[in-house]
């Protein structure tokens, strides 16, 4: 029960974009055709879920007894951008195919907040490294399902013609607040 | 001239939200008030001239190879610095920021101006460069900021000139950051063509 309200929560009522504002960049800018936002979902649910039981470690057996937290921010953005390049480099021996699929979207997630965010989070709301889990994969499943909706409206909105001015970004934008408003809706579910 | 021009850039031309399209996150999540946007926007803006400073004048020490890592940990440091001297000196401020501190860490402004101009450049012109982002970046924020405020609770940095509950919530909540922003950018678009 107590997972069932982290993944209802982290999906729909917190959702990570829409209510969150963590990854807005892929988010606007993967968000184009419905098969790429897929793949980079894939990639970052991939990414989160490694990074927070890698982070969720270094905390508990080397930040901790050390006492040395204020390096947090910094040991962090470092780990996770080591272990995208690792990710990368064992995909590529072991899956091409999979390489194939998410290899172009694995370098962005170095600079995506949302993987940050996530570790960040966990560690804010003093989870075990069990609920941390489920939490981030959660978290990145919601960041999918936002990001694959956004797109299917998109390739909807390319067929439209909008004012000069709103053309592109700005509808986008426009739009996703629209999504936003929908994804309000889920307040008070958990 | 030059180095006038390389400040100014930042704020209409070159402006980081508004043109650019970078640092979404920041931009959307912390500017519930005009008050919250300006703290935000200067904290990036020192992590921004800092970090320039001290890429530009390591960029010859750095390897070409392992440049990006480096400049994250450089970056990195900053962050942390002003994480430590917000929680002590502002901490209301620090507590409604909350996440979006350490996340200065990867907004892409910040590596995007070390890897496109301090790793380029010397350290004063470096300097110039990260202020004038910096402040350009704040200014967009303290706008945006400024008309969430204005239109979600009838208030501008916290002087109220209408009723209490006659502001329209919807603006100081997450649909509006992003209806707000995109309405922005579109006026923009229009002015850039006429």
């Amino acid at each position: 029960m107590e997972y069932f309200v982290i993944i209802i929560g982290a999906i729909f009522v917190n959702n990570i974009v829409l209510a969150q504002f963590l990854g807005v960049c892929p988010f606007l800018g993967v968000s184009n055709k419905i098969s790429t936002s897929l793949g980079m979902s894939g990639a970052v649910v991939f990414v989160i879920a490694i990074a927070t039981v890698v982070t969720y470690l270094i905390n508990t057996f080397v930040l901790k007894p050390f006492e040395i937290e204020y390096l947090r921010t910094i040991s962090y953005i470092l780990v996770i951008a080591a272990l995208v390049q690792m990710v990368e480099i064992i995909l590529k021996k072991v899956s091409p195919s999979l390489y194939q699929a998410l290899g172009v979207f694995l370098p962005l997630i170095t600079t995506n907040c949302a993987v940050l965010g996530v570790t960040l989070i966990v560690i804010q709301k003093d989870m075990n490294l069990m609920q941390s889990t489920v939490f981030a994969v959660a978290t990145s499943v919601g960041f999918g399902l936002a990001l694959v909706i956004f797109a299917g409206i998109r390739e909807h909105l390319d067929l439209m013609t909008p004012p000069k001015g709103m053309k592109g970004v700005p509808l986008a934008l426009v739009t996703a607040g629209i999504l936003a408003m929908a994804f309000m809706g889920f307040t008070g579910m958990v | 001239m030059n180095n006038f021009t390389n400040f100014t850039k930042g704020f209409i031309k070159e402006n980081p939200v508004f043109v650019l399209l970078l640092g979404m996150c920041p931009t959307l999540g912390t500017t519930t008030s005009a008050i919250n946007g300006l703290g935000m926007g200067l904290a990036t803006a020192f992590v921004l001239m800092m970090s320039n400073i001290v890429i530009s004048a390591v960029k010859n020490l750095i390897p070409d190879k392992v440049r990006i890592p480096g400049f994250i940990v450089i970056i990195a440091s900053f962050v942390t610095i002003v994480d430590l001297l917000m929680a002590g000196y502002l901490p209301a401020l620090h507590a409604q920021l909350g996440l979006f501190i350490p996340l200065i860490v990867v907004n892409c402004i910040v590596l995007g101006r070390a890897e496109s101009f301090a790793s380029k450049n010397g350290v004063f012109p470096s300097a110039i460069d990260g202020l004038g982002m910096g402040l350009g970046f704040t200014f967009a924020l303290v706008i945006l900021g400024s008309v969430r405020e204005m239109l979600g609770s009838g208030a501008i940095f916290g002087f109220k000139f209408i009723g209490d509950n006659d502001g329209m919530l919807v603006f100081i909540l997450a649909p509006g950051a992003f209806i707000a922003l995109g309405y922005i950018i579109a006026i923009i678009n229009k002015l850039k063509k006429a």
